[in-house]
């Protein structure tokens, strides 16, 4: 284990630790938080029970919907945009300025649009997520090298042939920038609207949780959503660490 | 005898070729950079251009390569015009690192080969050859970033060798090598030249370079480039490095710098009497 490691490692133990003392010693009371080993133990009860397996799949699937959605339709557009300088220009400035608009307070006309299913709620993690894949996958073609593009005539290739065979692999590094933000904005998309418009996954659960006092189900939701999010985040910085690796650019 | 090749038949033919690039906005002028030139090519010939920087001998082997349109005359390849489309049968090794990083050796050499109708088994014989022929072997599974600018530089030189070109397009392929590892590599390009008997049109700054290889080096002025002489070297086909030691070759080089000298100080704005 490399030195940061390890002190990420003790850093983030230590932190658990203080709280833990905290709430057994009565600083922070029951009312506001369990300990965390009492956190752990009620997460382990409710996925052995089964409970809330329903709200997890909901949830999880709308985020993958969400999520492969805003990647296919990000690439996808950001290879169209950068072969088409005028859309380009036109659009740039909206992406430059889009995650300032909160996308979330547009969650009323996508019920009216989409109804109550699970739709708006995948909508809204798509529209967080999309934008992020369009911005690095246009930064990454941008960086292809011109040698590459004239081996690409070189080699006769089609523009469609050029785009899948030399300018997304050699763009893939920023694309997996992209992918990672995607893959957070989609859960922060469909688990947040889920507070809001839904009767249903996790989100709702961890609401109504709350709404009940009930701790010893709202904060191992909390904590299953954090390892769910910190467990993807890792599968997709191992495939980025291998990207890199072959390139020589780690 | 003057090269494999040499045998009369004109394989590449340059009249009048003329590249003016236009001002891009208002009020920029035009920008005269290459020609008019007039050149033939034998049929596997191989020939090398000199000339001081920003004289348009890459925009001229873009011509060849149909990267670039010219602007006035003609540009013909096995008889057939080159008009900004890369004509079949002429592959391009550029100066800049252009493997992709992506991709393994082997599969950095066959990329080219693979938007071919070749059989499977063909490619990744032609494959196997060209890893041997360049002294890959044992790196046909490594990424180019694990291997040396040398290394590299065969990788893209094999990819363009293993189409089996007829007209091999080099443009200062060995610019960013050492000196003892361009000699080298100029010996291993001889002896591939001499293997396919294709043509072989060389750009580089390096005048050691152009007299080693060449049967003919044409020296170009300054922008607009032209042909200002186009000096034979007589060399025989066989040769390699070691034709440095001859007092041929010293004469040469001194011709070609006495004439780019010259060429080179108009670049620096310097005339052609300044020390």
């Amino acid at each position: 284990m490399k030195y940061a490691s390890l002190v990420r490692l003790v850093i983030i133990v230590g932190l658990i630790g203080l709280i833990e003392v905290m709430c057994r010693t009565g600083v922070i009371t029951r009312f506001t938080m369990q300990p965390p080993t009492l956190i752990l133990r009620d997460l382990a009860d409710i996925l052995v029970s089964g409970r809330y397996n329903a709200a997890i799949a909901k949830t999880l699937t709308n985020s993958a919907i969400a999520f492969v959605s805003a990647v296919v339709v990000g690439v996808a557009a950001g290879v169209v945009i950068h072969g088409v300088k005028l859309l380009r220009e036109a659009l740039e400035p909206l992406f430059a300025t889009y995650y300032a608009i909160p996308v979330l307070a547009f969650y009323p006309l996508l019920i009216i649009l989409f109804g109550i299913g699970d739709a708006p709620q995948i909508m809204i993690g798509f529209m967080l997520g999309v934008v992020a894949v369009i911005v690095n996958t246009l930064n990454g073609i941008d960086r292809v090298p011109r040698v590459l593009m004239k081996t690409a005539r070189i080699a006769r290739l089609s523009r469609a042939a050029t785009a899948r065979r030399i300018t997304l692999p050699y763009a893939i590094p920023f694309v997996l920038t992209g992918v990672k933000l995607a893959l957070a904005y989609s859960l922060i998309g469909v688990i947040g609207s889920e507070f809001i418009m839904s009767t249903g996954g996790m989100g709702f659960e961890i609401s109504f949780a709350y709404n009940n006092f009930d701790n010893a189900t709202m904060y191992p939701l909390i904590v299953l959503v954090l390892f769910t999010a910190i467990g993807l985040n890792m599968i997709v910085r191992r495939w980025e660490r291998l990207v890199l690796g072959r390139r020589g650019m780690q | 005898m003057h090269g494999p090749g040499r045998q009369g038949e004109t394989h590449v033919r340059l009249e009048g070729v003329t590249k003016v690039f236009r001002g891009l906005g208002r009020g920029r002028p035009d920008v005269h950079a290459l020609g008019p030139i007039d050149l033939d090519l034998a049929k596997g010939e191989f020939f090398a251009v000199v000339g001081p920087s920003g004289c348009g001998k890459s925009t001229l082997l873009e011509v060849l390569a149909g990267l670039a349109t010219v602007t006035e005359g003609t540009a013909t390849f096995e008889g057939r015009p080159i008009k900004g489309e890369v004509p079949d049968g002429v592959g391009v090794v550029f100066q800049e690192d252009a493997c992709f990083p992506w991709l393994t050796v082997a599969e950095n050499i066959g990329f080219g080969l693979r938007e071919t109708s070749l059989p499977a088994g063909e490619v990744e014989a032609r494959v196997r050859r060209a890893v041997a022929t360049m002294g890959l072997d044992g790196f046909a599974g490594a990424y180019p970033s694990q291997l040396s600018g040398g290394m590299r530089q065969r990788v893209c030189i094999a990819r363009t060798l293993v189409l089996q070109p007829r007209l091999i397009l080099l443009d200062e392929p060995f610019g960013a090598l050492d000196q003892q590892t361009r000699l080298l590599m100029g010996e291993e390009l001889l002896k591939l030249w001499r293997e396919t008997g294709a043509t072989v049109f060389l750009i580089t700054h390096a005048l050691d370079e152009a007299a080693m290889l060449a049967d003919r080096i044409g020296v170009m002025s300054a922008r607009p480039g032209r042909l200002l002489e186009i000096i034979e070297t007589g060399w025989p086909a066989d040769r390699d490095s070691r034709i440095i030691e001859e007092s041929a070759f010293g004469a040469i080089t001194a011709k070609l710098w006495r004439h780019l000298r010259a060429e080179s100080l108009k670049v620096l704005g310097k005339g052609t009497d300044a020390a």
